[in-house]
């Protein structure tokens, strides 16, 4: 697994939040994971060359993103959007996004480094991305499946108003059209500029959920790297399957705080989805190329 | 509650212990000449009124965070006690351990049986530690989602009295599923047949206040506050600086008002003048005052419509735009 600690709680901060350091060496990986949006990528020259954090194995961005942004050499799962997820899981990469009209504003006049609008504003101009979790309904194998997928690069994944709004919107569509819901979680946490309307968030969601749970609607939460702070403290751990990518950085305090907290070193592969199925918080791990077959599956062993 | 000799002050309280230190020296001076001094003395206490009023009418959102942690402040324990009979402490999650950053029990409230859970923190050094400066761990949050149903099972009505700092972040509450416990009380909470009344009565913070904090009334109490994250960690995390806890405590809007105004919580519980530090009884006496009348409200609603009324009422929170599509 990574070795090198990445403290992703700085995403959250809307920055890179990388030292100097960093910056300024060459031929160094600032970001972990594939950030160039798919509609980018479709440009994608020959010869553009990506680099694994984990094993440094080189490959062409064409050769990684037919083998779905997996290290051919050592099953490192890079980090990948909704719009990949959507391409993997639905059948022939077709969806329908919905509740894109959901839109943060900075109700609290927020102001860190700088003031949450501007930032928002900055993001939506940066992406192509409306907020950090898309929702999607469409096909696997024929079944009807509905995934809200968090994108990691809209503010960290930040769990606001708006991902709480359109995740609730999800479960009440998932129960008018009984249809199974999966949420992709890849989250550094709570969106802080949004105070306690993000913390209510989760209590939000956790009552729809439990609308869902009324109705005998499957709920499958997946976890990818990262997902913590509110994420694991609500529907991230509510799943009927709590499931996950092999190597994901899961749990509730971020490492850095717990580091910080106990003053000791944390021992290799501590919060790494490995880690969850041992403590037994997971039903499994799965592979992202055997992620559509199982699903698939499970969809049906949830309906016969 | 500390006599006046033992009370602790904050920077800016300083000047009610000027007066105190006064009034000490009065009683000496009175007590050596045998000169009757009562009618200075009185001045100077009504001064200590007045001057408690003054303070809490003019605090930075910084020095409310400050006097929710006084160190003299009532913890649950204390109002449990001032609040009610028959308190029975019951104690285990039934599987690792008995946390002792929670607490939790029945207890009568005039005659009518509670189950009471809440953080504790401890009143000395040593207690502090053994209470974990309040921060629950997993075991914690089971233990309330245990008792919480077992008030469930004999149709007793739960309030929860919340003051933590967080959940711990320790590896073993990793190990434990920190996440899963606070995410299943959220959850299991929104569900409860009785009525349930969560009352932040000194720090809110994060998952770790709402892991006992889902119910049918939302109260705090006026000094208390109420976020997503404390101050600090704030500061450390968006401003990359420990220094701007001020500024970061400014911007969440965490107090009481803000809170209210926002819709967040339902009641305001006001608290002596000068904060619930200053009279024990007072602050609750308050408290149950407010807690009475809301559960016989509570007990009115039917169950099911109590918990629908629950989801919906957490279903509205959140502000956003809907832009033409």
């Amino acid at each position: 697994m990574a070795k090198n600690e990445e403290d992703f709680s700085a995403n959250l901060a809307g920055e890179d939040g990388q030292s100097e350091e960093s910056k300024s060496s060459w031929f160094k990986r600032i970001k972990k994971g594939i950030l160039t949006t798919t509609s980018e990528k479709k440009e994608t020259p020959e010869g553009l060359w990506a680099k694994c954090p984990e094993c440094n194995y080189i490959s062409t961005v064409t050769e990684l993103k037919e083998n779905l942004f997996v290290c051919p050499k050592c099953n490192y799962h890079h980090r990948i959007g909704s719009s990949e997820y959507f391409d993997i899981i639905f059948d022939n990469g077709e969806h329908n996004v919905m509740f894109e009209n959901i839109r943060s504003k900075d109700f609290l006049h927020f102001t860190d480094l700088k003031p949450y609008q501007k930032r928002l504003e900055e993001t939506w101009k940066k992406t192509d991305l409306t907020d950090s979790i898309r929702v999607a309904s469409g096909k696997v194998d024929g079944e009807d499946f509905i995934i809200a997928c968090m994108d990691f690069e809209f503010i960290g994944g930040s769990l606001g108003s708006v991902m709480g709004e359109r995740i609730s919107r999800a479960v009440d569509y998932a129960i008018e059209h009984k249809t199974p819901l999966m949420i992709i979680c890849k989250s550094g946490g709570a969106r802080m500029m949004e105070s306690a309307f993000s913390l209510m968030q989760l209590a939000k969601v956790s009552g729809k959920l439990s609308q869902l749970t009324d109705a005998k609607i499957p709920y499958i939460s997946f976890l990818t790297d990262p997902s913590f702070g509110g994420i694991s403290a609500s529907f991230g751990m509510l799943g009927d399957l709590n499931i996950a990518e092999p190597g994901a950085l899961i749990g509730f305090a971020g490492p850095r705080v717990i580091k910080e907290t106990i003053k000791k070193d944390l021992p290799e592969g501590f919060q790494r989805s490995e880690f969850l199925l041992e403590h037994g918080f997971l039903d499994f791990i799965i592979d992202r190329k055997a992620l559509k077959e199982r699903l698939s599956t499970l969809l049906v062993l949830f309906k016969g | 509650m500390p006599d006046n000799k033992n009370r602790q002050f904050l920077d800016f309280e300083k000047p009610v212990k000027e007066i105190f230190d006064e009034i000490e020296k009065l009683k000496q001076t009175e007590e050596k000449t045998k000169v009757d001094l009562s009618d200075s003395i009185k001045k100077l206490e009504d001064q200590v009124i007045e001057k408690r009023k003054n303070i809490t009418s003019n605090l930075t959102a910084w020095q409310k965070v400050q006097l929710s942690r006084h160190p003299d402040r009532p913890y649950t324990l204390k109002y449990i006690q001032k609040m009610t009979t028959n308190f029975v402490e019951l104690f285990g999650d039934r599987n690792v351990k008995d946390d002792k950053a929670i607490v939790g029990g029945f207890a009568q409230i005039e005659g009518e049986t509670v189950m009471l859970i809440g953080h504790q923190k401890g009143i000395n050094t040593k207690m502090r530690q053994l209470r974990n400066f309040g921060m629950a761990n997993p075991e914690g949050y089971r233990k309330a989602l245990r008792l919480m149903k077992l008030a469930e099972k004999f149709n007793k009505p739960i309030v929860t009295l919340i003051d933590t700092p967080g959940a711990y972040p320790g590896m073993e509450a990793e190990e434990r599923g920190q996440g899963e416990a606070i995410a299943r009380n959220i959850y299991e909470m929104m569900r409860l047949k009785v009525p349930v009344i969560c009352v932040i009565i000194g720090e809110g913070a994060s998952g770790g206040a709402l892991g006992i904090g889902v119910g049918d009334r939302i109260f705090m109490l006026e000094n208390s506050w109420y976020t997503v994250i404390s101050p600090e960690n704030c500061s450390s995390i968006l401003w990359r600086s420990w220094e701007m806890k001020e500024k970061a405590a400014e911007e969440l809007k965490l107090t009481s008002d803000y809170m209210h105004k926002f819709g967040l919580v339902d009641t305001i519980v006001p608290e002596p003048l000068g904060g619930a530090h200053w009279n024990y009884d007072e602050a609750a006496n308050n408290l149950k005052n407010q807690i009475i009348a809301t559960l016989r409200e509570l007990e009115q609603i039917p169950a099911e419509d109590r918990i629908n009324q629950r989801i919906e009422k957490f279903s509205k929170m959140g502000f956003w735009d809907e832009v033409a599509s």
